[in-house]
């Protein structure tokens, strides 16, 4: 007998003591939640708080009805919790649910029916909906059934990879979006194992965080709209309604139809983490699929309603999230409970950080009021399990609290910066009196962050949720009609300019502009002080054709266009050696906003400012043009960014440096390709050491160093 | 779908021939015929040819079987893999534990060239 066989043990709770239902159960342990394979059975724990009585429903996987409905004995009930442990069942080949029983009185805000069968707001597998887009069988009593699973996957010498929040660039990304575009060339096209065949893109790209778009189980198919132009059914292609928080996602695994989505998702992150790249995911914990009073019941609406949403005195559904009703997320049972998902995804996923969306909505109390010292952050905050991952919040909701810069952060949360994007986006077009405020922004937005570093900020200019980065410099207005909501959805607000011409045009001075522009924009991104966020595709001019809300286009207009990484090399270059030059230049990176202050032995501030002449920024209102100069944090070389968002050229005199450096040109978006940028190290000495002619709307890089990189350069 | 299994000796080692399908209800009758086998302490090669669907249980099983091999420093070897269980393999991971038959004789060829 081999060691492994040998620890097996004998255990008093592997044996019967009751039968009901013509099973032969006993009393479960209450913790953990949901179904757990045991010896010789399975645990089932459910917690209620007001139900009078609770029934474990058992159906072999696949059919339409029971096989056996099981009442939990009264006397296998602890507070409120059921827990029962069923033997002799085939874990892999059955789903299960609950029928709870109690009181109907929404007023209360109790809406318990005993008909519906309801999901284990634990469950770790969630059948029903296993491949991506087939229409469901409506008429089935039980939409999403709970499936149990064994939690043992072979994680091999997988380990966190622990990347300092400062040195991350964050990829967000769709999974189904990534590969499902017919020229993806991938086995499985979308999916976690399509993903998974372009880790090597990622990886070339230089960024070292995914953050995936929502992979907790969905409805796809919960969208009743359809495209007004072509009758083509719309679907929830985004994600943000999750049906069930422990699973993730069969529609988007290969092998989702077999039930083995949870190993194929692991089988991602081990590889990816191979790779030296994180993953973030981006969770949704202020409001759930279930809706308002209209909405379907498929777990917590009908195992404990007045605990598990925010109700006003009526009974009405708080609606913060603005898709109609809003989790109890600061109770003290939901505030475990988001806690135990998370830990699961770190614990049994091995995931890297979480994006809290509309992350505001955790900070309000059980009646929605702003707490100041919300319990749930400050649980998430200091969690063992969670010490070492990212927080990172959206800092604000759809009920008009905006938190940016203002987010409880206990020392751990970053956020997502929306005064950054449209800080950069109103710099870009051009817009007067924006340069005082683009420095702030560059520099860490220490007006925000001054207690918390640099990387409490995340910096993106474009993100899902509004329009690509091509689109930003295509359109002037945003063209929702496929959505189907009259072109009313999505943000009015988007800072974008179009560059002469809405939409597609064959002119190529609006097309070099635009190209121009994009680079500008990955330049200032990627040079700026905080966790630089690219959006999937940004890199190859990805378009939407100006639709900044495609949550529910499982089309083109989503999907990531492989054809463009040769159509769009140029630019796919250009944000390679950006992304390069960042990894290269620790000055870039620094925790602690710049002072102004000389901090090394160079001589030169940590932070300086320049404008046509050296060392005499423009702070007027109709400056667009504004120079910046760092050095220190370790490095001994220079990095000099000028901006230019002028439609006119302007002499640019640099600053001197000292100690046998000179300039070396980097970047100039107005140069023409191969010549726009250079492979970091490689950088040409300028012929004229103290000036620089910059383009119209152009961003120039310099860095000054000694002759030899490798002598001034740390890697 | 039940599971049949039959032994098959030769100088090398023994050939386990696996027929039906490879699950939760199969994979136990799998695993008692694998493990004696395992501490033999000869090459081991499991023939899956005639396996039409490996389940998420099914492909633990062979993941325990190739844990106790390599703690037993025995080798093992899975064959005829067919391009629907290999895909799942793949796509789960699975896949990258185990020698597949066709992978053990590019590398037998190799060596030869050498």
């Amino acid at each position: 007998m081999s060691e492994t066989r040998s620890e097996q043990v004998l255990r008093v709770d592997a044996y019967p003591t009751h039968e009901v239902g013509g099973y032969r159960v006993r009393a479960g342990k209450p913790f953990p939640f949901g179904a757990n394979v045991v010896p010789g059975g399975v645990s089932f724990s459910v917690f209620s708080d007001q139900a009078t009585s609770m029934t474990l429903v058992v159906y072999k996987r696949g059919e339409p009805e029971p096989m056996a409905e099981l009442e939990f004995p009264e006397e296998f009930r602890t507070g409120s919790v059921f827990a029962m442990t069923v033997f002799g069942l085939d874990h892999e080949n059955i789903e299960y649910g609950y029928r709870a029983d109690g009181p109907y009185d929404p007023v209360t805000g109790h809406r318990f029916d005993a008909r519906q069968v309801l999901s284990d707001p634990y469950a770790r597998l969630i059948a029903g909906r296993d491949v991506w887009g087939v229409e469901p069988d409506r008429s089935r009593g039980y939409q999403y059934r709970s499936r149990v699973c064994l939690q043992d996957f072979d994680w091999g010498d997988d380990t966190p990879l622990g990347i300092p929040a400062e040195d991350l660039v964050v990829y967000e990304a769709h999974v189904r979006g990534f590969t499902r575009h017919p020229n993806s060339g991938v086995t499985a096209p979308g999916t976690f194992a399509g993903l998974r065949e372009k880790i090597p893109y990622l990886k070339e790209l230089g960024v070292n965080c995914i953050e995936l778009l929502p992979v907790f189980e969905f409805d796809e198919s919960d969208n009743p709209r359809s495209n007004p132009e072509t009758g083509e059914k719309l679907f929830d292609y985004w994600g943000y309604n999750t049906v069930s928080f422990f699973a993730p996602k069969a529609g988007y695994a290969a092998t989702g139809r077999y039930g083995m989505q949870g190993d194929e998702f692991r089988t991602l992150i081990k590889d990816l983490h191979a790779a030296g790249i994180e993953v973030i995911l981006d969770v949704v914990f202020n409001h759930t699929a279930e809706g308002n009073e209209q909405g379907p019941t498929i777990s917590f609406k009908g195992l404990d309603n007045a605990t598990y949403y925010m109700l006003t005195p009526e009974g009405y559904y708080f609606n913060f999230s603005g898709t109609g009703n809003t989790v109890n997320c600061n109770h003290p049972v939901v505030r475990n409970f988001v806690l135990d998902c998370l830990r699961h995804w770190v614990a049994d996923y091995h995931i890297d950080g979480f994006r809290f969306d509309l992350a505001a909505i955790l900070g309000r109390s059980l009646d929605g009021t702003p707490l100041p010292n919300p319990p749930l952050l400050e649980l998430l905050a200091y969690d063992p399990v969670l010490r070492h991952t990212k927080l990172i919040a959206e800092a604000w909701d759809a009920g008009g609290l905006y938190e940016v810069g203002n987010f409880p952060a206990y020392g751990r949360w970053a956020e997502w910066n929306g005064k950054y994007r449209d800080t950069v986006r109103r710099f870009l077009k051009g817009d007067p009196g924006v340069t005082g405020e683009l420095a702030t922004r560059i520099a860490g937005s220490p007006d925000l962050y001054s207690s918390r570093g640099t990387a409490a900020s995340v910096n993106f200019l474009t993100a899902h949720d509004g329009f690509s980065l091509a689109d930003l410099v295509s359109y002037n207005d945003k063209h929702n009609e496929a959505n189907g909501e009259g072109n009313n959805d999505g943000a009015n607000d988007n800072n974008s300019w179009n560059c002469g011409a809405e939409g597609p045009t064959d002119d190529p001075q609006i097309n070099a502009l635009r190209t121009r522009q994009m680079k500008n924009a990955l330049a200032i991104l990627l040079t700026s002080q905080g966790i630089p966020m690219l959006l999937s595709g940004d890199e190859v001019g990805r378009t939407q054709q100006g639709n900044n809300n495609t949550y529910c286009q499982d089309n083109e207009l989503s999907w990531f266009d492989w054809d463009q990484v040769d159509d769009n090399a140029e630019l796919l270059r250009f944000t390679r050696e950006m992304i390069a030059f960042r990894k290269r230049h620790r000055e870039l990176r620094s925790t602690c906003h710049p002072t102004g202050r000389v901090r090394d032995t160079l001589g030169l501030p940590d932070i300086s400012w320049h404008g046509e002449r050296a060392w005499q920024p423009d702070w007027s209102a109709d400056s667009r043009l504004v120079a910046v100069a760092r050095c220190g944090a370790g490095d001994d070389d220079v990095v000099y960014v000028a901006m230019n968002s002028h439609w006119e050229p302007h002499d640019l005199e640099l600053p001197a440096l000292p100690g046998g450096r000179s300039w070396h040109l980097f970047a100039d978006t107005g140069a023409e390709a191969p010549h726009d940028i250079r492979t970091p190290g490689t950088e040409p000495e300028l012929d004229n050491a103290g000036k620089y002619l910059i383009g119209p709307r152009s961003v120039v890089i310099l860095v000054g160093r000694t002759n030899d990189p490798d002598e001034s350069d740390t890697p | 779908m039940t599971l049949n299994v039959k032994e098959r000796r030769n100088k090398t080692g023994t050939v386990l021939v696996a027929t039906g399908e490879i699950n939760s209800e199969t994979s136990g009758t799998l695993l008692e015929s694998l493990l004696p086998l395992v501490r033999e302490g000869k090459p081991l090669r499991i023939d899956l040819t005639a396996v039409t669907y490996v389940s998420s249980a099914g492909l633990r099983t062979l993941l325990v079987v190739y844990r106790e091999a390599q703690h037993a420093g025995v080798a093992v070897t899975l064959y005829g893999v067919s391009e629907e269980v290999r895909f799942v393999m793949s796509a789960t991971g699975f896949l990258d534990f185990f020698e597949t038959g066709e992978a053990a004789a590019a590398a037998a060829k190799a060596k030869a060239a050498r």
